[in-house]
């Protein structure tokens, strides 16, 4: 008999049924809720009368729109505080647990899932935001959806949902010093594209996925969306069972080891096959950039822009034109000659403690760029917490980072944390499409060390070879 | 939900690949808590010229598409965040159809959740209407769901594939949360025998 993949066994325990024809009701174990995606679903359940069938399945933090100020100055959007307490409003009536603005709990949606023992192997997550795939990283089925699909999850506990396809991408090698997972799952996109993980669940795999830390996973599995795919996930191990023991939300005594039992066997058999592999080498990978206005447009710090004229295909001549044009920049430029005005670091890709550790050991007793203003936005309340009581923020501070509270913030730009038309920005997070920090501004996307060196120098430099 | 079952329309070209919902409606409309008013946020930047006054090359300020019901475009469309706003503010404008050579699987998925057919076609048949939408004013296609298929105003058809389940809801125009309701015991069996299994994921959070 063949073997299964990591996801096989997940789908197949959690099919309710299947109809012949393959469309499959999926139980669905968890639901993350936030503010932008959520109103609407629950509006929906009022008009039609239902009732969330397990209302304690689900966790709803405020994320997107928060201030990363002085929180108790409220929120200065009219429109956002209404989003926000509507949320609070929605919870309350529905009996769902919400850490709320002021808990210590609160953060980005895709960091406290994981932060809480929320996040479980062999689990099926979702949540109105594509970025669920994070959570593959602890060997979940996790993807995002939309708004009617939060409302039909909340009402059945359910989704219908047909059988993806299997792609594995299989990382071996040595990374280069100072290259991490961001470095990793760009390059990954750079080389499927924007659209190549479409119809398919990524299982990430070979030595350097083993190597990876749990936070350096979920940073890979965060952006398997910008490769098209839904989720993407690695199989759970010791790392896993490390990461989740003690966690609030996550069983604990004879549960515990019943539970971590049962992930042993969470891993693709030897004699499984995926539908589609790729295979990279952490050789070929440098620190990466991103250049254009699509994650899939990027190349290593050491590499050039690209010249459109060289580009065989019209639609991707075009569209690199249209880049170049959006972006400020010249054919043939190499990366490093690329003068920065704003740093990010942030985001549900990058904002956890041990990117925050990374930066702020590059960060210390340096000082950024006059001509750059910089910001440090922890993924959670507990994170800014953990990475105060370690000193972390005077360092960041004394180099002329500004120290923020956590949420979404410059990732999206829903809050008052926006580029000017024409800026342009490092950023650790996972989208430089047109706009996307901001009308008219230039994201590149890069890891918090390409980051942190970007602030100091004010433009783009190799991290290997900085000091 | 509106049910889907043939539309003739006018044809409005967006000559683009890889469109994210980011470019379909950005953040600042995403802050509404209802589905509905989101027309003004579509395609905000790209309509609008650097003062704001609105971009006259942009085909949704141009006369001749004004009422237009289908879109066209290119790869990936609806690439990028999840937000079911993009299918919304294209409902709200009028649009209930879109064909493009590919989607990103989850605004395809919110498709139809929202009575929108999206429609993927032949990189090459997109490429021959993308041609005569442009070039003919008043360009009209039929798209019959029930037949599966686009036919042009020079008669040529061509066909689509879609999944049977979900051609039948959008035909239909079905609550999809009461169908699945309709299976609670197949739901409430899996949930005994789950629990069975994994006991861990059933002590269940109270706020």
């Amino acid at each position: 008999m063949a073997g299964q993949t990591l996801f096989d066994k997940i789908w197949d325990s959690h099919v309710v049924r299947a109809e012949p024809d393959g469309t499959t009701l999926l139980y669905i174990d968890r639901q993350l809720v936030h503010e932008v995606t959520s109103p609407q679903a629950f509006e929906g359940l009022k008009l039609a009368g239902r009732r969330p069938r397990r209302a304690g399945t689900t966790l709803a933090v405020p994320d997107h729109n928060v201030p990363t100020t002085d929180r108790r100055l409220g929120i200065a959007d009219p429109v956002s505080a209404i989003q926000i307490q509507t949320l609070e409003d929605n919870c309350r009536d529905f009996g769902i647990t919400l850490f709320n603005m002021s808990d210590i709990r609160q953060g980005i949606v895709h960091v406290i899932g994981p932060e809480q023992g929320f996040t479980l192997p062999g689990t099926t997550i979702v949540c109105g935001d594509s970025h669920t795939s994070t959570h593959g990283a602890f060997g979940a089925l996790a993807f995002g959806i939309g708004t009617s699909e939060v409302e039909h999850v909340l009402a059945t506990q359910c989704l219908v949902q047909k059988r993806p396809k299997t792609m594995e991408v299989r990382v071996d090698g040595l990374l280069s010093d100072r290259c991490s997972a961001k470095d990793v799952i760009l390059a990954i996109i750079g080389t499927i594209g924007t659209a190549g993980g479409t119809g398919y669940v990524i299982e990430y795999t070979g030595s350097v996925i083993r190597a990876l830390s749990m936070e350096g996973r979920m940073t890979l599995c965060n952006m398997s969306i910008e490769g098209g795919a839904r989720a993407g996930m690695v199989a759970p191990d010791e790392k896993t069972v490390a990461y989740l023991k003690g966690r609030p939300l996550a069983p604990s005594g004879d549960p515990w080891e019943q539970a971590v039992k049962a992930w042993q066997d969470l891993k693709t058999d030897a004699n499984a096959s995926y539908d589609a592999t790729v295979v990279i080498k952490a050789e070929d990978i440098a620190p990466q950039v991103s250049w254009g206005t699509s994650p899939g447009m990027v190349t290593g710090v050491d590499g050039r822009v690209p010249d459109p004229k060289v580009i065989a295909d019209e639609k991707t001549r075009q569209a690199t034109e249209r880049a170049l044009v959006y972006m400020g920049l010249t054919a043939n430029m190499p990366i490093t000659d690329i003068n920065i005005d704003r740093v990010f670091i942030g985001s549900c890709t990058n904002s956890r403690m041990e990117d925050l550790r990374l930066a702020a050991s590059l960060a210390k007793g340096k000082r950024i760029s006059t001509s750059v203003r910089a910001m440090v936005v922890p993924g959670s309340g507990l994170i800014k917490q953990q990475a105060e009581a370690e000193g972390l923020d005077r360092i960041f501070t004394e180099a002329g980072f500004e120290w923020r509270e956590p949420g979404c913030s410059m990732c999206l730009a829903m809050n008052a944390d926006v580029l000017q038309p024409g800026e342009r920005c490092a950023s650790t997070s996972n989208r430089n499409f047109e706009g996307r920090q901001g009308a008219g501004g230039r994201t590149h996307l890069v890891s918090p060390a390409m980051a942190v060196a970007a602030a100091v120098e004010g433009h783009f430099v190799d991290i290997r070879h900085w000091r | 939900m509106q049910p889907f079952t043939q539309l003739t329309g006018l044809v409005a070209p967006l000559d683009r690949v890889d469109i994210d919902t980011d470019q379909i409606i950005p953040k600042q409309f995403l802050k509404t808590i209802k589905r509905t008013g989101l027309r003004e946020g579509l395609f905000f930047d790209w309509r609008r010229q650097k003062d704001g006054s609105p971009d006259p090359s942009f085909f949704l300020n141009q006369p001749r598409y004004q009422g237009a019901t289908i879109l066209l475009t290119r790869d990936n469309f609806g690439c990028g965040s999840s937000r079911e706003h993009a299918p919304w503010a294209l409902l709200d404008q009028g649009f209930r159809c879109v064909i493009a050579a590919s989607f990103a699987d989850i605004f395809y998925n919110n498709c139809f959740q929202n009575g929108i057919l999206p429609v993927v076609l032949e990189s090459q048949h997109v490429q021959t209407m993308m041609k005569d939408v442009i070039s003919q004013p008043g360009y009209q296609a039929t798209v019959d769901l029930a037949e599966q298929t686009v036919a042009t105003p020079e008669g040529t058809t061509y066909r689509f594939s879609i999944d049977p389940f979900r051609k039948d809801c959008l035909y239909r125009g079905l609550d999809s949360i009461g169908l699945s309701l309709q299976h609670e015991p197949a739901i409430a069996a899996y949930e005994a025998r789950r629990k069975a299994d994994a006991p861990w994921l059933f002590s269940d959070l109270r706020p």
